[in-house]
Order: structure tokens, then sequence, then C-alpha cells
């Protein structure tokens, strides 16, 4: 058996503890705002916290995420306020949207390590998250707009 | 002793200046004896002897191979992101090195790479270590010449202050040897990590002398 803290919740699997997160997170549980994209962590689609660093849940097997602690996507507010998801959502940046929880959820983590991140902070922090539509600009935008949320204490 | 106006003191005082330029020479060498204590070996010392200075150069031949290769070289790059493929081609989504060698904010090593290897093509190879050298000593191979690699791994300022003790130990290290097992589609380094250890102890026990050029 392999205990899970996903999202503050427990879960207890009886699944291989080779499985990738991400299948346990989306085949087992039913968590799906997490996205497959690659497989191979190339892309960032499928970026989860564990234990608070933005990990890449296709290469992570369950067995280092067990009894750890693991947020998603559908975690990482109570009431979907997190300030990157209201940013996310005023300046309208998803557009075919399959990659945004990976953009999030990495981008937490730039905002939790750096309250004032300029663009080359960005870019060093999400060059690993790829959008094939394109929205880097409107990333870009966000993710200042949600510096300034979170430094004035908005969420 | 009287004081004569205009006269220098060393000529005023002949045998205590002779005194103090003993005691400071004594200092002096006493200082840079403890200095030595922390480096691997003295290219200058004229104890080693000759037969051993040329077995160690042409072990250290071996050894330059080895960390010139792809496996060592790519966690050992000039600039701070680091190389990757066989190819030595900067990483894809240029990752940064970050102050303690463990990348930055989202794109920390670990992130992907993994305490074990990850199975199949392409994907990321693993080791609890997973690191480059941390921003205050870079420890770069990329573009060194053998002479020069081998002065910087002896110097106890740029080799991650490693005495003769640690340096032997270093080549035992989980993340040295995983190069030999870097996952599926990976050149290995140019010889078997035994040769390359043998070679390594023998270059640094017989003198760490670095070749010519």
């Amino acid at each position: 058996m392999i205990k899970l803290n996903i999202n503050k919740k427990i879960y207890e699997l009886d699944i291989d503890p080779n499985m990738p997160l991400l299948w346990a997170l989306r085949d087992v549980i039913g968590l799906v705002g997490t996205k497959y994209g690659c497989g191979v962590a190339q892309c960032g689609a499928c970026v989860v916290h564990l234990n608070g660093e933005a990990v890449r849940s296709c290469v992570t097997k369950v067995s280092r995420a067990a009894e750890q602690q693991v947020v998603t996507i559908e975690g990482l507010s109570a009431d979907n306020d997190h300030p990157l998801q209201k940013a996310w959502l005023e300046l309208d940046v998803s557009q075919c949207g399959y990659c945004q929880a990976g953009q999030i959820m990495s981008a937490a983590v730039l905002l939790k390590e750096n309250k004032n991140p300029t663009d080359k902070d960005i870019d060093n922090a999400m060059e690993g998250n790829i959008c094939r539509c394109g929205t880097y600009m409107r990333i870009h935008k966000a993710i200042h707009l949600a510096a300034k949320m979170q430094n004035k204490g908005s969420k | 002793m009287e004081k004569v106006p205009g006269k220098k003191f060393f000529i005023q005082h002949p045998k205590l200046t002779i005194i103090t330029m003993v005691v400071v020479t004594v200092f002096g060498l006493s200082a840079s004896g403890l200095s030595r204590e922390n480096e691997v070996a003295d290219a200058k010392n004229d104890n080693i002897s000759q037969a051993d200075r040329i077995a160690s150069v042409a072990a250290f031949e071996k050894v330059y191979k080895v960390l010139m290769s792809p496996r060592c070289m790519n966690c050992h790059p000039a600039g701070d992101v680091p190389l990757q493929g066989d190819d030595s081609h900067l990483h894809t989504m240029s990752p940064v090195r970050g102050r303690d060698g463990k990348g930055v904010y989202a794109m920390k090593c670990s992130n992907c790479h993994q305490p074990t290897n990850t199975p199949g093509v392409n994907t990321p190879p693993g080791n609890p270590k997973w690191a480059l050298p941390p921003a205050d000593m870079k420890m770069v191979f990329e573009g060194k010449s053998a002479r020069e690699l081998a002065l910087q791994i002896m110097d106890y300022n740029r080799n991650g202050h490693k005495n003769k003790t640690q340096l032997i130990e270093h080549a035992r290290d989980t993340l040295v040897k995983a190069g030999w097992n870097m996952g599926e589609g990976r050149k290995p380094p140019p010889m078997p990590y035994n040769e390359f250890v043998a070679a390594w102890d023998e270059w640094i026990n017989k003198g760490g002398i670095a070749p010519g050029k």
C-alpha cells in the first residue's frame, strides 16, 4: 500500500511503487487538473508541488511522493483565489488551457521564493513550461500582476 | 643605544634589524608550510622522483579523457547552463545553476532528475545529489586544457576546498560513479570506472603533477 497526502487528504492506494505520480493522480484518484504532456519531463504540463517544490509528476514515482506533502492545481487555494489564479482570469491568459495548470504551479513556486520577480527571474523559473499557443507574454504579465496582488495582501 | 638624527633605523640598530628579519622569515615559512597542508601536491616539490612525475602525468592523461567526456563535463560547464547529450549542447529549457548549483525556483535539478534514472530514451538521468558546482566555485571543465584542469583540481581554493584525502575520496562519490550509469542512450566515459579510479589515485599519489600543456 502506498500512502499519499494529496491536497491535505490522505489516500491509501494499492498501486505499484514505480507508478508515476501523474498516473495515480489522474487515473487512480481522479484529480485530472494536472495534465499529461510529454511523459518525459520536457514540457511542464504535469507540474505539482512535492513538499513545496515544482516537480514533474510524469517522472516522479509514487514511492518518492509517499507520505510527503503533494499539492495539485485543485489544492493550490481554497476557492481558486490564489493571486496567480486571479491574475490569470483578469488577464485572460489561457488560450487552449492545456498547459496552464503546470504554468500556474511553477509560477507559484517562483512567487513563494521571490516576491518581486523581474522578467529575467520569470524566464529562469518558467523556461521549462511550454505553451503551444504561445501565451508567454500574458503569462509574464500575469505573474507580475499576481506579485503585486500578493504584496498587497490580496488573496 | 644613542640615536643619531638623520640615520636610518637599520643602520642605527643592525642587530635588532637582523633579529627581526630572521623572525619574520621563520614565521613566513611556517605560514607557507601550513597553507600547503591543504594543497594536493606541490608541483615544484623536488622530493618527487622523475619516474613518479612521468607516471603522474601519464595517469592524468587518462583522467583528463574521462573528465572531458560529456558524462563529466556536461555538469562542469563554462557558463551557468548545464550541457546535455553526447554532443554537449546547452541543456534544453535553459535551467540555470543558482547559488547552490541546484537550480532556481521551479527549475531545480531534482524537479526532473529523480533519485534514480528514469526508464526510457531521452528521459532524465537520476541521482540524489544531482547538481552543478555552486556559483561561488564553478569548477569549470569545459574548455580547459589538460594542464589548466590539473592545476585547477590541485588548487585547494579552486577545487571545492578538497585536500588530498578528500580528492581521493571524490572519485568514489556516488554522483561521480553515476557517470558510468547515465541511463539509456548515453555514451559512458571512455574507460571503465575502476580504471578511472586507478588512474585518478595514481595521478594524485605520485604528486598530482600537471602536464606541460
